[in-house]
């Protein structure tokens, strides 16, 4: 027997928990880079803390919170050029802030109103896909159209450790790599699905070796450290751009719970849950801007304040926004057939008694 | 004009299609070189090299790269090899296809169109004589077209191609070729949601689609009652005007498909007409089709499939009731 085919899986980190980074390995990135990821870090912590207060105050639905993964959510979308495409999954808020989705919309979105996602195109993004995996198959049909007009675009497909176990995600690796598309497949490996831990997700020791059957490259990232998750889909991106698709695991830990409808005291213990704790994203990076003369308290003050005032504002124009009940008739199909004439009709005398 | 059977006539009806919009893309399982398992995408490859694209077997694949392929402004026009694999893709086109206009308000559309074999009559193997039309008019969002000729099979897939909502469109491959008819060889569209009625009577309204509207002509022709034939040819969004009116004025209707009676099309049709015309009733209104259980392979398929002896007496019945 002979050895026909060997693998290796490369694992970037470049920051540690005492926020130290690796010169050599750190990216180029300038003093306002790393500010500005500060900023939308700090903004995506505070919108998820105000989604979650209110949804238990009844204002929003059910919300799945990003708590401890904003490092891999911003890191990764500062990677890309405005004209790459974020395919998301539910757990991208500080995506679509960072893109400059209008605020309100999210909150309106998670408030259970479709309204909420209906400038997505404008945003070079697809709206938030809740059946886990399946909207990696529209990021090779879009990658599929966009090489087939000539572009050079990048599609950032989202998923999370989950999703690996779903035939979709095969489907798409694989066609991805038949066709050569320019697809990023990020996962945000936060250790848990609902209750199902890693271990009972797969039995592949890394989610980054997948890539290998598929034929293209796969690697794992420190998902709390921005700088290794930014290097990472920057590469990632560069090959993807040569039609290369490539997955990118980024190791990370959901601090808070599956959804708001979820307690994960029940199947996390403590003692792991403070352990994940102590590698938080956020106070890396500020440990690492306070080493550099990067920050100061004011401007943590401010960019704190700065956050909230803007996340307040959104939440008042969101819940300012007046539905129209007739809405759920509209959008169907492009015009209203017979049939759904007549129920509208009926829905009006409805309504109206 | 040429002589043309079901096959050629889609096949016409890409080629010429392809022909004017150049954002149309084939894409199924071995519908390139090999022209698909029908034939029915034969020669086009040759002609459009880059816009016929063989998949992997990966149906929820190819449906879900067509949604995708769809909001960037393409036409996917997606090829399932038989309906009963359609199976995997249900959940890209429920939980998608049929949702994203809706979820983002507009901002999105996913116009595919997917095309399929459909039906039994042709002794096949398990999987592939099934009737699952129902599944996707029971979805919002989506519309499902069965043509029963060449003449509809060309303008009914050239208005699916041109609709704005993602079409399935289901081809009775029991017609593939075992008739043949005039086509115009310039394009013409035959609109979605309208049916046809194709002999007009006084008796009895018999309602169909598919292959059994060819099975019923000369069942109607053999019997001394004035029966008016309905091709539904759309069964979502449904014709109701045509259904309704055609009830009032004969007072007595029949429905019949292959696919199982319960919860069937003729179930809802037969609702319809009880809401809308109970009172012009001269009689039950009788549903002819499978029966509830699984579609049988070829061995004992005829004995499924509603034969000239079950139709003649669902007639008899609702005339001398």
């Amino acid at each position: 027997m002979k050895v026909i085919k060997k693998f290796e899986i490369k694992r970037i980190g470049i920051m540690n928990e005492k926020g130290i980074a690796n010169k050599k390995l750190m990216p180029r990135l300038s003093k306002e880079d790393i500010k500005r990821l500060y900023e939308l870090m700090i903004i995506t912590r505070v919108f998820d803390s105000k989604a979650i207060a209110l949804q238990r105050q009844g204002r929003l639905g059910t919300y799945a919170p990003t708590l401890g993964q904003e490092a891999t959510i911003i890191g990764s979308s500062y990677a890309l050029k405005r004209s790459d495409w974020i395919i998301p999954s539910f757990r991208e808020n500080g995506m679509f802030i960072h893109r400059n989705y209008p605020i309100d919309m999210l909150f309106q979105f998670w408030a259970g109103n479709e309204a909420g996602m209906s400038k997505v195109k404008e945003v070079n993004m697809l709206p938030v896909a809740i059946p886990v995996g399946t909207q990696l198959l529209h990021a090779v049909g879009l990658a599929f159209a966009s090489k087939f007009k000539n572009e050079n675009n990048v599609f950032m497909a989202c998923f999370s450790d989950g999703a690996t176990s779903t035939g979709d995600f095969h489907e798409a690796m694989n066609l991805a790599s038949v066709y050569k598309l320019p697809v990023i497949f990020l996962c945000q490996n936060n250790q848990y699905a609902i209750s199902t831990p890693l271990s009972k997700q797969t039995g592949s020791e890394t989610i980054a070796q997948k890539a290998i059957a598929y034929g293209f490259e796969g690697i794992q990232v420190d998902g709390n450290d921005v700088f290794a998750v930014y290097s990472a889909v920057k590469y990632a991106a560069e090959k993807a751009r040569k039609s290369n698709p490539i997955l990118i695991e980024c190791l990370t830990y959901r601090l808070g719970d599956h959804t708001t409808s979820d307690d994960a005291s029940k199947y996390r213990t403590e003692k792991e849950v403070s352990f994940w704790r102590s590698k938080d994203p956020i106070d890396r990076l500020r440990i690492y801007m306070q080493k550099n003369k990067l920050t100061a308290k004011e401007y943590e003050k401010k960019v704190l304040e700065d956050a909230e005032k803007i996340i307040e504002d959104a939440v008042a124009k969101a819940e300012s926004i007046k539905l129209n009940p007739e809405d759920i008739f509209m959008h169907t199909y492009d015009e209203l057939s017979n049939n759904l004439k007549e129920q509208l009709r009926e829905f009006r005398k409805n309504v109206k008694s | 004009m040429s002589n043309l059977n079901m096959v050629e006539a889609i096949n016409l009806a890409l080629k010429q299609e392809m022909e004017k919009n150049k954002d149309i893309v084939l894409l199924g399982e071995d519908i390139g070189i090999n022209g698909g398992v029908f034939r029915v995408t034969e020669g086009l490859y040759k002609k459009f090299p880059n816009r016929v694209v063989d998949t992997p077997i990966s149906e929820s694949g190819i449906i879900g790269m067509s949604i995708g392929m769809a909001i960037y402004g393409l036409k996917p026009v997606a090829e399932i090899q038989f309906e009963g694999f359609t199976y995997p893709a249900l959940d890209q086109l429920i939980s998608h296809a049929a949702r994203f206009r809706n979820r983002t308000r507009n901002n999105m559309t996913a116009s595919l169109v997917l095309r399929s074999p459909w039906g039994g009559g042709v002794k096949a193997l398990e999987h592939h004589s099934e009737s699952p039309e129902t599944y996707f008019a029971h979805t919002p969002g989506l519309k499902v077209v069965i043509p029963s000729c060449p003449y509809d099979a060309k303008g009914l897939l050239i208005s699916a191609i041109r609709d704005k909502n993602p079409v399935i469109f289901l081809e009775p491959k029991k017609l593939y070729r075992s008739i043949k008819q005039d086509v115009p060889e310039e394009e013409y569209a035959i609109p979605i949601g309208k049916a046809n009625i194709l002999s007009e009577g006084s008796d009895l309204t018999l309602i169909t689609y598919g292959s059994f509207v060819r099975t019923v002509i000369p069942i109607i022709n053999s019997l001394p009652y004035s029966i008016e034939l309905i091709d539904l040819r759309t069964l979502s969004p449904i014709d109701y005007e045509t259904i309704i009116n055609s009830v009032k004025k004969t007072g007595r209707a029949i429905i019949l498909h292959e696919a199982p009676r319960t919860l069937g099309i003729g179930a809802e049709i037969s609702a319809l007409i009880m809401e809308n015309a109970l009172l012009n009733l001269e009689a039950p209104v009788l549903r002819v089709t499978g029966y509830d259980v699984v579609t049988p392979a070829l061995k004992l398929e005829d004995y499924y499939r509603p034969d000239e002896a079950k139709i003649k007496r669902a007639i008899e019945r609702v005339m001398n009731f």
